[in-house]
């Protein structure tokens, strides 16, 4: 923990990131955000070639599908909902007097349509089965959201509002399982060449509970998840600053994604934790991009 | 208990086929037990057995069939009356 907040409180004093008041909750500096936008460039020359579909939803989903998803049986723990006051005169003034007593106001709040994105995806599976059957060749969608977890701390690596880029395939198993590991040997190179310290292992989502342990034991057991982990503020326990995931066919089932022959699609994503990725340059390489090694400062800037 | 376990994947099993015509060693995942209901199942028969999987048991092995579940639950009864 000492670490966590002693890395945190560096990135403070150098501007880097903008305390709010809360855990996990931060603005970002002119420079944070070029390394950010440089990384992604980088993204793109690894990517772009491959003909993904680019998407951009804002950080908020429709709640309904938010439901569907099924978000709520594995991570309750985690979301985020929006709620708004929704009363009338009487209400407000209700409302009023209860901020300036110092009371809950927030009980009468009402859930609104929208949910906080969990994960730059949720919102790409019920557009792409509005559509129809996807083609045999499979499809490829390029994503980016700021995302929403409800989990406060001080680890500058663990924010409540992050962004995550990803690219999403759907398709055969044979498919999605190609474009998993293709990304799995391109995430290692790119980190390299940045001068990052990488190593690849099996994960699991941080489901919640007793049930929860036993769906973390199956994801495991079948190989499911894979992170990229790079040393931010502990070597004994380096942080997944990319993430490998094959859904099999269950967002296919979920969602009605069906392929041409009526076969249920596969489907498997490769997240980009985009502020991971950047403190681990600036723990790395130091806290000025402009003391960067000049190799690692062409990657990015060309 | 193989009729408790058949009742239970009855109930939160959410099988496309009626539990009572499952074979002992049938694969349940192959005839449609979803990662999700296999936790149903598991909750279901902790509470009617009145039992508790070790960490070690939570697993896609435990719940592969229903012979599969019978051995766990009575591993777990065994060691239950042991302690």
């Amino acid at each position: 923990m000492d670490m966590q907040t002693n890395f945190l409180d560096r990135l403070f004093d150098a501007g880097l990131l903008i305390e709010t008041g809360v855990d996990g909750l931060y603005g970002r500096s002119g420079e944070f955000e070029d390394v950010i936008a440089a990384f992604e460039r980088l993204i793109d020359r690894f990517g772009g070639q491959d003909g993904a579909e680019a998407m951009r939803f804002p950080p908020g989903m429709n709640r309904a599908y938010f439901e569907t998803s099924g978000y709520m049986k594995s991570f309750p723990q985690l979301a985020g909902t929006v709620h708004s006051f929704c009363g009338n005169d009487h209400d407000h003034m209700s409302l009023l007097k209860c901020m300036e007593v110092g009371e809950d106001w927030t009980k009468e709040q009402e859930a609104t349509d929208i949910v906080l994105t969990p994960a730059a995806c949720y919102p790409l599976y019920p557009t792409v089965a509005r559509r129809g059957a996807l083609p045999m060749t499979g499809k490829l969608f390029d994503l980016q959201s700021y995302c929403f977890r409800h989990e406060p701390s001080k680890d500058p690596a663990r924010q409540q509002l992050f962004r995550m880029r990803e690219y999403v395939c759907m398709g055969t198993e044979q498919h999605v399982t190609d474009f998993r590991q293709s990304w799995m040997d391109r995430g290692v190179e790119m980190m390299k060449l940045l001068g990052l310290t990488v190593e690849i292992d099996v994960a699991n989502d941080p489901f919640f509970g007793r049930a929860g342990k036993m769906m973390a034991n199956n994801q495991r057991d079948q190989n499911l998840k894979f992170e990229l982990l790079i040393p931010i503020t502990s070597v004994a326990k380096p942080t997944a600053c990319m993430s490998f995931n094959y859904h099999q066919d269950a967002f296919g089932t979920k969602w009605g994604l069906n392929l041409e022959d009526g076969a249920v699609a596969h489907t498997a994503c490769v997240g980009f934790g985009l502020e991971r990725i950047a403190l681990a340059l600036f723990h790395t390489h130091g806290l000025s991009t402009s003391d960067w090694q000049e190799d690692i400062r062409k990657i990015l800037w060309g | 208990m193989n009729e408790t376990i058949r009742d239970i994947l009855a109930k939160v099993g959410n099988l496309p086929v009626p539990a009572a015509d499952l074979a002992q060693d049938a694969d349940l995942y192959a005839a449609g037990l979803s990662s999700f209901a296999s936790v149903q199942v598991m909750l279901g028969i902790e509470e009617a057995f009145d039992i508790e999987f070790p960490d070690n048991l939570l697993n896609r092995k435990s719940f592969a069939s229903i012979a599969a579940i019978e051995v766990t639950v009575s591993q777990i009864l065994k060691a239950q009356e042991a302690a």
